[in-house]
């Protein structure tokens, strides 16, 4: 690098950057790797997912962690607003996962503070993609952290979802994705359901739905916990921000599965 | 004489940076921050829409800034990482007004000592208190020095007579429409001999919001600022005659 790009590069907007010149300690490393041994179970997020509507996008998650076949946790979170157009839903090893959302959120803040205008989503999506594969060590070890990435574009006008492999690799799905142990279950509930340009309350009744299949073939993804009132947490992006939908609406919308389970449909 | 020709004595080297400094910053355009009963207010004349002088630094804290552009955009960067590494460090509460004011007044009394030129910038470093507790103000001048105010401080070119105006017609407890009559009058007063005060649409304002859940800051747009100031012409003299002759 010449002295002048070496120079302008010290005036990086990013967080990341920030931390490794000032408290790199804070940094997950990336070549620090376990050494080959064998990681001790931790807890494990399992089944997100995500669908574009007419307004923009909803995303939920169900609330169980495991490690290995024991329940970790029942009323865990996995979706997090990362500023105020954008949402992370994480599924693999917990401990890591809410570290990465954590870095990210300041990540986009301090962007946003530095240069006085918020990333693209598209520059979110990107900036993910690199904190992902800072992982992949890590990953090799089975500490794979998967997040499902989701806002509302305002210069595109449009909600819109990113899945990552371990590798960082970023794909951008069109319509709905779900991922963790339970996603491929919910994935084939959402499929059979969609339709472009649902309005909120479809939306939000069809990934409760693909959650409840997921909790159905998948044992460690959770359903909804009638007795102890623990549903899904499910929260919507459009042009008025992230909102996470209240636990009411969330109930309504598992009893009405029940309830249809109950009539013998589904 | 037994001292060398070369020789200048430590208290012309202070006087010298002090007055180099204070000349700088007096050719700047001034800074109004008031508290009011909804949060705290910051006015000043920037004739640039995008090159601010104040800005947010941490939830419920901001920055603001008169002088030489570069240095204090600067010192902004610098407060916003430290206030995030903090954060991320420990905890979203954690962070302080305290802390970041006592940081910048370390780093401007070592630069005012050790470099060869003082940085020409006074900052306010101002935290808005949630529920009932109460605002904080610092201020730090160009060789370090912090001091906190209460209700109101000026800082800039006209520092003092925009003080000595607030002094007179500040009232505990005021809302924000009339904070922002206060300060615009105040500024227009201040630079009255230079190019005739500010035009509404020369004006930076914004604010750090009590009422906020989390990031407090905000600017008021032109047109927010324009329906606050067409409301202060309606009212005007009734606003006036309540202040009397000044």
């Amino acid at each position: 690098m010449s002295d002048a790009v070496r120079g302008l590069a010290r005036y990086s907007p990013s967080f990341v950057d920030a931390l490794r010149e000032h408290a790199p300690e804070l940094l997950q490393q990336p070549g620090v790797t376990l050494g080959g041994q064998q990681v001790p179970e931790v807890p494990h997020g399992t089944t997100v997912a995500a669908i574009c509507y007419a307004d923009g996008v909803v995303v939920g998650g169900d609330r169980r962690s495991t490690e290995g076949y024991a329940i970790a946790q029942r009323d865990v979170e996995k979706v997090f607003p990362a500023d105020d157009f954008s949402a992370v839903a994480i599924a693999g090893a917990a401990g890591p996962a809410i570290e990465m959302v954590r870095l990210f959120q300041t990540e986009l803040e301090h962007y946003e503070k530095v240069e006085g205008l918020p990333l693209s989503l598209e520059g979110k999506a990107n900036k993910l993609g690199q904190m992902v594969r800072g992982n992949l060590g890590m990953a090799m070890q089975g500490l794979v952290v998967v997040p499902l990435f989701c806002g509302y574009d305002q210069r595109r006008l449009t909600g819109r979802i990113f899945r990552y492999d371990v590798t960082g690799g970023r794909w951008e799905d069109a319509d709905y994705h779900a991922n963790g142990s339970g996603g491929k279950d919910a994935r084939a509930t959402i499929k059979k359901r969609y339709r472009h340009g649902m309005d909120r309350e479809s939306a939000a009744d069809i990934l409760v739905e693909g959650l409840y299949d997921a909790a159905e073939e998948d044992a460690a993804t959770g359903g909804p916990d009638l007795i102890r009132g623990i549903f899904p947490v499910v929260a919507t992006v459009t042009a008025e921000g992230y909102r996470r939908l209240p636990d009411e609406d969330v109930r309504k919308a598992a009893e009405r599965v029940v309830a249809a389970r109950a009539r013998g449909e589904g | 004489m037994s001292i060398g020709f070369g020789y200048v004595p430590p208290e012309q080297i202070i006087k010298d940076k002090a007055d180099y400094a204070r000349k700088g910053i007096a050719r700047g355009r001034p800074m109004v921050v008031l508290e009011y009963d909804g949060g705290i207010l910051f006015v000043t004349d920037n004739p640039s829409t995008h090159l601010h002088k104040v800005a947010e630094l941490y939830d419920r804290i901001a920055f603001a800034a008169v002088g030489r552009f570069s240095e204090f955009e600067n010192l902004r960067v610098a407060g916003i990482t430290l206030a995030d590494i903090r954060g991320y460090q420990y905890g979203r509460e954690d962070v302080t007004s305290r802390s970041i004011a006592n940081a910048y007044s370390q780093e401007l009394g070592r630069i005012f000592m050790e470099g060869p030129k003082p940085y020409e910038v006074e900052l306010c470093v101002a935290e808005v208190g949630s529920g009932s507790t109460p605002n904080a103000l610092y201020h730090i001048g160009f060789e370090g020095t912090v001091t906190d105010h209460k209700r109101h401080l000026a800082m800039g070119g006209q520092a003092d007579d925009l003080n000595a105006e607030l002094q007179r017609n500040y009232t505990d407890g005021i809302g924000l429409d009339q904070a922002l009559r206060l300060a615009v009058s105040a500024l227009s007063k201040a630079t009255q001999s230079g190019d005739g005060g500010p035009a509404a649409g020369r004006l930076e304002v914004a604010v750090l919001e009590r009422d906020r859940p989390r990031r407090a800051f905000r600017r008021l747009t032109s047109d927010d600022l324009n329906a606050r100031l067409r409301s202060d012409d309606s009212a005007g003299d009734s606003h006036e005659a309540g202040e009397g002759p000044v």
